[in-house]
């Protein structure tokens, strides 16, 4: 028992279970409030729970609870989640050169676990301490911590339900959970033009459908860093 | 019966997004500009999900100091930045938020 607690796989399991601990504290709000928002658009409390472990990305489960509320279309519901889940891509190429060597087996499920929150814990984490044998038992115990906090969140959701008044603004600490991840990487020009640039077109792109001013202002972001490097 | 289709589509679609360049690694070399590019990944994409939930979180962009959210994520910001710290992070904004609304 000794010999397997100080493992380097068990010791960066429980590395990056402690890593992402702060951030549950933000996400486990926002999961009970998409249960109760789920139940307010009538949807099942079954369907709600299986939509947290399948689809398993809060901002599309959100916006699918919405289009169930609005009788929006099937295929208007997939296309939609499809779109504010692209950012995905840019995570799964970013990390993807950290895991290249990892079995089939393991690359499965990291994707599963690819969320916000467990991507920008993991990608800082081999930022600063490359790719070591068991780096991919850190990104596992982030992303595991994460996952359960999901479904647990979203089951209490359900279960207490409208009891949580809107006027604790309950919600606010998703965005919390992503200023905390973003400021600590504003240490140069270039990332910090890339937050701006994204940010200010992610503003200006509110109108678009499908949030698809998500996806153009992450780009622009890309690109306004590339260019800030280049004048260094 | 038709949200099921819907959850399991979208799902299945959200997983593929995920594992597309995880499954190319390895078996594919990414080109250098590709690389270098990706290391804005982060501030780009939070940023994008951040500024519009802080300035214009009713829909409508609110640049004033009556935008309790724009104030109290400013803070949140600040504290982020001083010390890297995200539970600070989270509280600070979330009592600053809670307190503006309070005393308002």
């Amino acid at each position: 028992m000794k010999d397997s607690l100080s493992s380097p796989r068990l010791s960066q399991f429980w590395a990056g279970l402690k890593a992402e601990l702060p951030l549950l504290l933000g996400v486990f709000p926002f999961g009970m409030i998409y249960g109760v928002l789920a139940l307010e658009a009538g949807i099942p409390a079954s369907a709600a729970q299986a939509m947290s472990a399948i689809v398993f990305a809060g901002s599309s489960q959100f916006v699918t609870t919405q289009l169930v509320g609005n009788g929006t279309p099937a295929l208007v519901m997939v296309l939609t989640i499809f779109i504010v889940n692209l950012r995905h891509a840019l995570y799964s190429a970013s990390i993807a050169p950290y895991i290249s060597k990892l079995s089939a087996g393991w690359k499965a499920l990291l994707a599963y676990l690819l969320t916000d929150e467990a991507y920008a814990i993991a990608i800082i984490h081999y930022d600063q301490d490359g790719t070591k044998p068991a780096s991919h038992w850190f990104f596992l115990g982030a992303g595991l911590a994460l996952w359960s906090t999901w479904q647990v969140s979203t089951a209490v959701g359900l279960l207490v339900g409208a009891v949580i008044p809107a006027a604790w603004s309950l919600d606010f600490t998703l965005s919390l959970t992503f200023i905390a991840l973003v400021m600590p990487l504003m240490k140069d020009k270039p990332n910090l033009g890339a937050a701006l640039a994204a940010g200010i077109v992610a503003v200006l792109g509110i109108g678009l459908p499908y949030k698809l001013g998500l996806v153009a202002a992450a780009l622009v972001g890309i690109l306004v860093g590339l260019l800030l490097e280049k004048w260094k | 019966m038709r949200l099921w289709l819907v959850m399991i589509i979208g799902g299945l679609l959200t997983y593929l997004i995920r594992l597309s360049f995880i499954a190319l690694s390895g078996k594919v070399e990414f080109p250098a500009w590709l690389q270098r590019s990706l290391r804005y990944v982060p501030p780009a994409v939070l940023s994008a999900i951040i500024f519009p939930e802080i300035l214009a979180h009713t829909g409508k962009l609110d640049l004033t100091l009556t935008n309790d959210r724009l104030i109290a994520g400013i803070l949140a910001a600040l504290v982020g930045w001083k010390t890297h710290n995200t539970l600070l992070t989270i509280v600070v904004g979330m009592a600053s938020l809670l307190l503006l609304q309070t005393i308002r």
